[in-house]
C-alpha cells in the first residue's frame, strides 16, 4: 500500500472530521501556534535587523548567530525546555520563537545593509533624518529580503510546531506522535499529509505577500535587470 | 548515565548528517552546471528546491516509510533533498563568480568546454560550493536527530531517552554532542577548502564563516523570476 492510500483510509473516516480532536481543529491549532510564534519572532527580529543594518555595527555577530543556530537540534531544545520549565505553554513557545528569529534577523540585516550606497547618499543629500532614511528608503528597498526572512522563519516554525507534539503540544503533529506511539500508520500518514499541505500553503501565502509588499519601483527594476 | 553506547550514536549521527550532504552535492553539481548553461532552467529548479525545503522533515520521513521502511534511507533521502536548497544556488553562484577574462584566457589557451569546466570553472567555484556544503552538513547533522522519533538511531536517542526518563544530564549530553559534531564537521570542511584552494589568501577569522549565510542570491533570482 502506498503512503496516500494509508492516509486516505484514515482521512475518510467520519470521526476525523468531528469533535475536539478532528482535523479542522488541529489545522486551526497549528496555524495559531505558527502565527503567534512567527509574529513574536518578527516583532523582535525585524526592528533589530533593520537597526543593525542601518548602523552597520554588530553585523558579524548577527551572521555568527545565524550560523550557530543551524546546529541547534530542535528536538533537544524542545525536550530540554519541557523538562526544565514544566510549564508547557512557555516550553513550546520559546523554541518556536527562538528558532524563527535567526533567519528573519539575518535577512532584515542583509537587506538593509545591502541597500545601494548611492541610494543612501541620495536620501541623506535630500536632507532626510535618519528615521526618514530608514522608513522611506532602506526598509522599502529591503522588503524582498525581509519577506524572504519571514518565509524561511515560517518554515522553521511550522516544522518545530509539528515536532512539539512530542512534548504535548496540539496541532497536526499530534496525529503523527500519537499514531507512532500506537503503531497506527494510517493516522501517522494522514497527519503527515496535512502537515505537508499546510507547509506548502504557508509558502504560497508568503509568495503572495511578497507580491503585495514589494514596492512597485523595485519590481520594475528587478524585471529590467 | 551509560556512556558505552555513546560512540555508536555519534557514528550513526555523523553518517546520517554527512551522507545526505554528499548525495546533495553529487546531484547539485550537474544540476547547477545545467542551470548556468540554460538560464531558463534555474527559476523552476529554485522554486522546486525551496518548496521541498519547506516541508517539515518529520512529515517527509513518514511519507517515505511505506517505501523504504524504518531504515537510514528514510532519513537520508529527505535530508539530501533539503541540502539541494543551499547547494544548487551556491554551485550556480560559484560558477557565475568566474571572471570573464579567466574564462576567455582558458578558451584562448585551447581549452574546450568540458576541460575549461573541470580545470578552471569548478576549481574557482570551490569556495562558494564548500560554503554551501558547510551549511548542508551542519543542518543535516542536527536534523538527523529527529529521525529518532521514527526509530532511526542517532544522538537523538539520548534526547528521547532522557525525556522519557526525566533525565536532564542525558538530554544535555545528546544536544551538546550534536552541536559539537556539527562544529567539528564544519571545521573539517574549512580545512578541505584550504587544501583544495591553496591560491586563496588566508584571511582573518571571518574565513571561519561560510561566505554565503542566507540566500540573498536566491532572493534576487526569485525576485527576478517572480517580478
Amino acid at each position: 500500500m502506498s503512503f496516500f492510500s494509508y492516509a486516505w483510509d484514515w482521512i475518510k473516516q467520519p470521526q476525523q472530521w468531528h469533535g475536539a480532536e478532528s482535523i479542522p481543529v488541529r489545522i486551526v491549532e497549528q496555524l495559531g501556534y505558527t502565527a503567534l510564534a512567527l509574529l513574536l519572532a518578527a516583532v523582535i527580529a525585524i526592528p533589530l535587523g533593520i537597526l543593525i543594518g542601518h548602523s552597520g555595527r554588530g553585523g558579524l555577530a548577527v551572521v555568527n548567530v545565524a550560523n550557530a543556530w543551524r546546529a541547534i537540534p530542535t528536538l533537544g531544545l524542545l525536550v530540554l525546555l519541557a523538562i526544565t520549565l514544566k510549564n508547557f505553554t512557555v516550553a513550546w513557545l520559546v523554541p518556536l520563537v527562538v528558532l524563527g528569529i535567526p533567519p528573519i534577523l539575518v535577512n532584515a540585516y542583509e537587506g538593509v545593509a545591502g541597500v545601494d550606497p548611492e541610494l543612501k547618499d541620495a536620501a541623506r543629500g535630500m536632507g532626510m533624518t535618519p528615521w526618514q532614511q530608514i522608513r522611506k528608503v532602506e526598509v522599502p528597498a529591503a522588503t524582498p529580503l525581509i519577506v524572504l526572512g519571514l518565509r524561511t522563519g515560517a518554515i522553521f516554525v511550522v516544522a518545530t510546531a509539528t515536532i512539539a507534539a512530542y512534548i504535548g503540544l496540539g496541532g497536526l503533529g499530534r496525529y503523527i506522535i500519537d499514531g507512532l506511539a500506537t503503531n497506527n500508520y494510517g493516522e501517522v500518514a494522514g497527519g503527515a499529509l496535512f502537515v505537508v499541505l499546510l507547509a506548502l500553503a504557508v509558502q504560497l501565502v508568503f509568495i503572495g505577500v511578497r507580491r503585495l509588499l514589494v514596492p512597485a519601483g523595485l519590481r520594475k527594476q528587478a524585471r529590467a535587470s | 548515565m551509560d556512556w558505552s553506547a555513546v560512540p555508536g550514536y555519534v557514528r550513526d549521527n555523523a553518517y546520517l548528517g554527512i551522507v545526505p550532504a554528499l548525495i546533495g552535492l553529487v546531484i547539485s553539481v550537474p544540476l547547477g552546471i545545467a542551470c548556468v548553461r540554460w538560464r531558463w532552467l534555474y527559476p523552476p529548479v529554485l522554486s522546486v528546491t525551496s518548496m521541498l525545503y519547506a516541508v517539515p522533515s518529520l512529515a517527509l520521513f513518514i511519507v517515505l516509510i511505506p517505501y523504504t521502511g524504518l531504515t537510514d534511507t528514510t532519513v537520508i533521502i529527505p535530508l539530501a533533498l533539503f541540502s539541494l536548497c543551499v547547494l544548487v544556488p551556491n554551485v550556480v553562484d560559484g560558477l557565475r563568480s568566474v571572471p570573464d577574462p579567466v574564462r576567455q584566457a582558458a578558451t584562448a589557451m585551447g581549452f574546450g568546454t568540458l576541460r575549461r569546466l573541470v580545470r578552471v570553472e569548478l576549481p574557482v567555484a570551490v569556495p562558494i560550493v564548500i560554503a554551501g556544503l558547510r551549511v548542508a552538513v551542519v543542518s543535516s547533522i542536527s536534523l538527523a536527530s529527529i529521525g529518532q522519533l521514527i526509530g532511526v538511531y542517532s544522538l537523538g536517542y539520548l534526547i528521547v531517552d532522557g525525556y522519557q526518563r526525566d533525565f536532564l544530564e542525558e538530554i544535555l549530553v545528546g544536544g551538546g554532542l550534536i552541536i559539537a559534531l556539527a562544529l567539528v564537521c564544519d571545521l573539517v570542511l574549512v580545512l578541505i577548502r584550504r587544501l583544495l584552494t591553496p591560491w586563496q589568501p588566508r584571511r582573518s577569522k571571518r574565513e571561519l564563516l561560510p561566505v554565503v549565510v542566507t540566500a540573498p542570491a536566491q532572493a534576487r533570482e526569485l525576485s527576478r523570476s517572480a517580478g
